[in-house]
């Protein structure tokens, strides 16, 4: 595999060929935003937080779905960077209804971790207060639609980890949601194996286990990237 | 500081939760008292909104008529407007009536549908302010200088944001929502 030279944020790094600009970065300690990426799954470029500069283009690239190149000059925090990852969170926030205070992930939960880290003060936009159904229809967990950011990862570990594909997503735009098989409450999806994944994927309350109450869920999205090791590693 | 600090508290459509936290300030309310002077809040005795507020925290989001016309009050009269806690920064827990629609629709599913004894609407202007529409933010209704986020924000937390306004410094960053 050749290596590839390239500069982010004016420190150089080396990256493999089939590497992302975001793994190059991680690799150098620097710490690019990311929400819909989640270790140990495929890449989405969904959320858009990851955007970086590339200088020579004069469009902004998602770092977790663009590969390095030699010479590459990568700037990773800059102005207009920090306000668009503002603008981005506060549109996540105003698209549903998060409500942190009465959230079963809250003081767990990526996406209030990420309100403090891009310095978001306020929502500058309309809250679009969409009615979102909330289903608990399976025996062990949850999914509060309200919560939803549709980073798609728990779609992602159901069908690359769990190889069920029970969830996926349903409609357009604002109006898209989360369904298990074909658009049939969860407890009915015959093809969930209740294995957990979607439950440990998942970056907001959307997914949660029965009977938690607020700031009670911990998620553990390592865990998926660690299953993901210990099969590559069997021989 | 030659003049006293002219400081009001506001409790629009919120718990109450934020004047806890601002109590739970504890005895800093004494040192607090010596350099500022509590003009309007819930928590002391005045009937009207005074002029020439040097900072005011607000606590709560803006659900009603009444609300509305005091948070335009408010602005009129003061310096800087702080909104205080997740309620007047998100619309928070207070908000959550806007996915079941229109303040007609909301009446109806509290008071009729889910009345229990089935109950009648509110219906006197002059002493049960209206419900708006739509409940918002209080930065939706007028401009707001610092926000403190929180639900409720911490007793620490409002006392840093206080004393660097004391000393005509930045507040600290903003912390964690919720």
């Amino acid at each position: 595999m050749s290596a590839k030279t390239l500069t982010i944020d004016g420190q150089m790094v080396s990256a493999g060929a089939d590497e992302s600009i975001l793994q190059a970065a991680r690799e150098a300690g620097i710490r690019i935003p990311t929400l819909c990426h989640l270790d140990g799954l495929s890449e989405m470029g969904a959320c858009r937080l990851c955007l970086v500069e590339v200088v020579g283009t004069s469009k902004l690239q998602p770092a977790c779905h663009t590969s390095v190149a030699e010479g590459m000059e990568v700037r990773t925090d800059t102005e207009r960077l920090r306000a668009h990852r503002r603008a981005i969170v506060e549109l996540i926030f105003a698209e549903r209804n998060h409500v942190c205070a009465v959230c079963v992930a809250s003081g767990h939960c990526e996406l209030q971790n990420l309100a403090a880290a891009v310095g978001m003060t306020h929502v500058r936009y309309e809250y679009l207060a969409p009615s979102c159904a909330v289903d608990i229809s399976h025996a062990r967990f949850g999914i509060d639609h309200n919560r939803c950011v549709l980073c798609t990862r728990c779609v992602r570990a159901c069908d690359e980890v769990e190889g069920v594909h029970t969830w996926d997503i349903a409609g357009r735009g604002t109006e898209s949601r989360l369904i298990t098989d074909l658009h049939v409450p969860w407890g009915e999806a015959a093809s969930c194996t209740s294995c957990g994944k979607c439950l440990l994927a998942c970056p907001t309350g959307a997914i949660f286990h029965r009977g938690s109450t607020v700031a009670e869920l911990e998620h553990e999205p390592t865990r998926i990237a660690a299953i993901v090791a210990a099969r590559s590693e069997r021989w | 500081m030659a003049d006293k600090l002219r400081l009001a508290t506001v409790w629009l459509g919120g718990c109450s939760g934020c004047h806890m936290s601002l109590l739970d300030m504890d005895e800093w309310l004494i040192d607090l008292a010596a350099v500022a002077d509590l003009v309007y809040s819930p928590i002391a005795d005045h009937k009207h909104y005074p002029k020439n507020v040097d900072l005011v925290l607000v606590e709560g989001a803006v659900a009603t008529n009444e609300h509305l016309e005091l948070a335009r009050k408010v602005r009129q009269r003061s310096r800087l407007v702080v909104a205080l806690g997740d309620c007047a920064v998100t619309g928070n827990v207070t908000a959550m009536r806007n996915p079941l629609g229109a303040a007609a629709t909301v009446l109806q599913q509290v008071y009729i549908t889910h009345g229990d004894p089935r109950g009648v609407l509110p219906d006197d202007p002059d002493i049960v302010p209206r419900l708006l529409d739509t409940v918002v933010p209080l930065h939706a209704t007028i401009t707001v200088d610092l926000f403190l986020p929180g639900c409720p924000p911490s007793a620490p937390a409002i006392r840093a944001l206080i004393e660097a306004l004391l000393k005509g410094e930045t507040p600290p960053a903003a912390s964690r929502f919720g």
